[in-house]
């Protein structure tokens, strides 16, 4: 019973891209009605981002704007914008995005005192692991963004624990648990009593029917090694 | 201040309302002032199992819409002094329940009762989590078999996250155990999950243990909670299971295989 009519997710879209070197209005009014004539249909309402990567001049961005809506399309915003027309941009009306290879630059140019960031998982050099007092519970799923996950109950079946770091269970797992969900193939899953149905680190799985053996219903620990998941003692 | 307890599964017909007319009558032979309200709106059962069918002039979706008020709407037991029921709405469909409407009615009963049994529908939509959202303490029936715990699990995480106690960072509702349908001959036969399996998979306090009993199905039909045929097991085991609640330490009955006297075995028992 929640009273939530309202949800925010993250989502990804294929979105097109449009690279010009010139970005006068007039410019890409005949390139652009060219490139629309070939296949009319297909670019019919295409959501589009304007790639600045390489803009020398100040574009018109509300003219730009006019214009893609004339020839029935939609530009939703910008990438590779520089900080002065990134705030041109926004102005009228168009959102700021950063594309994939170039989100790192920016997140150094936005905090620059921070030295540069490689990789979410060496940050974390002092967060705080996420710690979960009671038990997991079918249809529950938790996430411990960027750091490590204890649990101090049991994970039920049915239920999912979910780590960018190592992932610590001190009931007995029967449901599942994915570490190094963004990627870090040396995070591990400790656990008091594996039965779980599946386990995954940084994308590499198994499910219950390839742990069973040796470790099934006792403690152990599961690891990557040579890119092949292994289990092995707790302690 | 009124104890409300919900009664709750996740999965259909485990015995939520046969569990809800027994422990709802044990409280009141106790002298505990208690109610029971069929949240099952638009499937009432609570009223035949109850026998006062027959009686029900307005229901609970009345009371939340104004259209009749608590004291025209609570049927008395004729049995038990002490016990009061609130059925259900036939006619309605579930979206009749709102938070607000239950709340008021919870908050109106509760200066009048020592104890409110909220009868769940199964499932884990709206009408099963309107029934639990207030609950301060939850029996959660299971029968031993996979899926019934599965689906207890299920709402087990749903009372810890969904209730208000939950959303308002209050102390958790007490979760109790109470395992129905047990037959110790199929669980030493390996074909059914014994106590402890039930027990260690959801890790809750275990609040009783109801034998499959043949003492149920009679009473259900005859509309007569089973809890008041002393003689049976199963009521037995009802009787047992109102003490715990009430905070009693009493041992476990029923869980291993009776052996039959000699007697017994020649001329059957």
């Amino acid at each position: 019973m929640s009273d939530q009519t309202l949800e925010l997710k993250g989502s990804l879209f294929p979105l097109s891209v449009l690279s010009c070197p010139d970005l006068s209005v007039s410019a890409l009014q005949t390139q652009l009605s060219q490139k629309l004539a070939q296949a009319p249909a297909f670019f019919y309402q295409a959501p589009i981002i304007l790639n600045l990567t390489d803009c020398q001049q100040t574009p018109d961005f509300i003219a730009i704007k006019q214009l893609f809506t004339e020839l029935k399309l939609v530009l939703v915003g910008v990438c590779g914008a520089s900080s002065t027309l990134k705030q041109q941009a926004q102005q009228a009306g168009l959102a700021a995005l950063q594309l994939g290879k170039d989100s790192k630059a920016a997140a150094v140019a936005a905090a620059p005192a921070s030295k540069a960031a490689p990789a979410v998982n060496t940050v974390s050099v002092a967060m705080d692991s996420k710690v979960v007092e009671q038990a997991v519970r079918s249809g529950q799923q938790i996430y411990a963004k960027g750091t490590d996950l204890i649990v101090k109950g049991t994970v039920g079946a049915g239920a999912e624990v979910i780590a960018d770091g190592n992932i610590h269970i001190y009931g007995t797992l029967r449901g599942k648990a994915i570490a190094g969900a963004a990627g870090d193939s040396s995070k591990r899953i400790y656990c008091y009593n594996l039965q779980a149905e599946l386990v995954s680190i940084a994308g590499n799985y198994w499910l219950s029917e390839s742990l069973q053996g040796e470790f099934w219903s006792k403690s152990a620990c599961v690891k990557l090694q040579d890119d092949q998941l292994v289990l092995a003692e707790l302690v | 201040m009124a104890k409300i307890i919900v009664v709750t599964s996740g999965k259909g017909g485990v015995g939520k309302t046969t569990s809800s007319a027994a422990i709802g009558t044990g409280l009141a032979l106790k002298g505990h002032k208690t109610v029971i309200i069929d949240f099952d709106i638009g499937l009432r059962n609570l009223d035949l199992i109850m026998g006062c069918e027959r009686r029900v002039v307005y229901d609970f979706v009345n009371v939340i819409n104004g259209e009749a008020n608590l004291k025209q709407t609570l049927i008395k037991d004729k049995r038990t002094d002490n016990l009061f029921i609130l059925p259900a709405s036939q006619t309605r469909d579930k979206d009749a329940l709102t938070k607000d409407g239950v709340e008021r009615v919870l908050n109106e009963l509760a200066k009048d009762f020592d104890f409110i049994l909220c009868d769940s529908p199964a499932g884990i939509e709206a009408g099963a989590m309107m029934a639990l959202y207030f609950a301060d303490e939850a029996v959660v029936v299971t029968n031993p078999e996979v899926s019934s715990v599965r689906d207890s699990d299920r709402i087990l995480g749903m009372l810890s996250s969904k209730s208000r106690r939950a959303e308002q960072g209050l102390d958790a509702i007490k979760e109790h155990l109470l395992l129905t349908r047990y037959n110790p001959e199929r669980v030493e036969k390996g074909e059914m999950l014994s106590v402890d399996d039930v027990k260690e998979i959801l890790s809750i306090d275990l609040l009783g243990v109801i034998p499959e009993s043949q003492a149920v199905l009679n009473a259900s039909n005859s509309g007569q909670p089973v809890i008041l045929d002393a003689e049976s097991d199963a009521g037995q085991a009802y009787l047992d299971t109102v003490d715990r609640l009430l905070g009693e330490k009493v041992p476990f009955r029923f869980l291993t295989v009776e052996k039959k006297g000699l007697l017994k075995r020649i001329f059957g028992g």
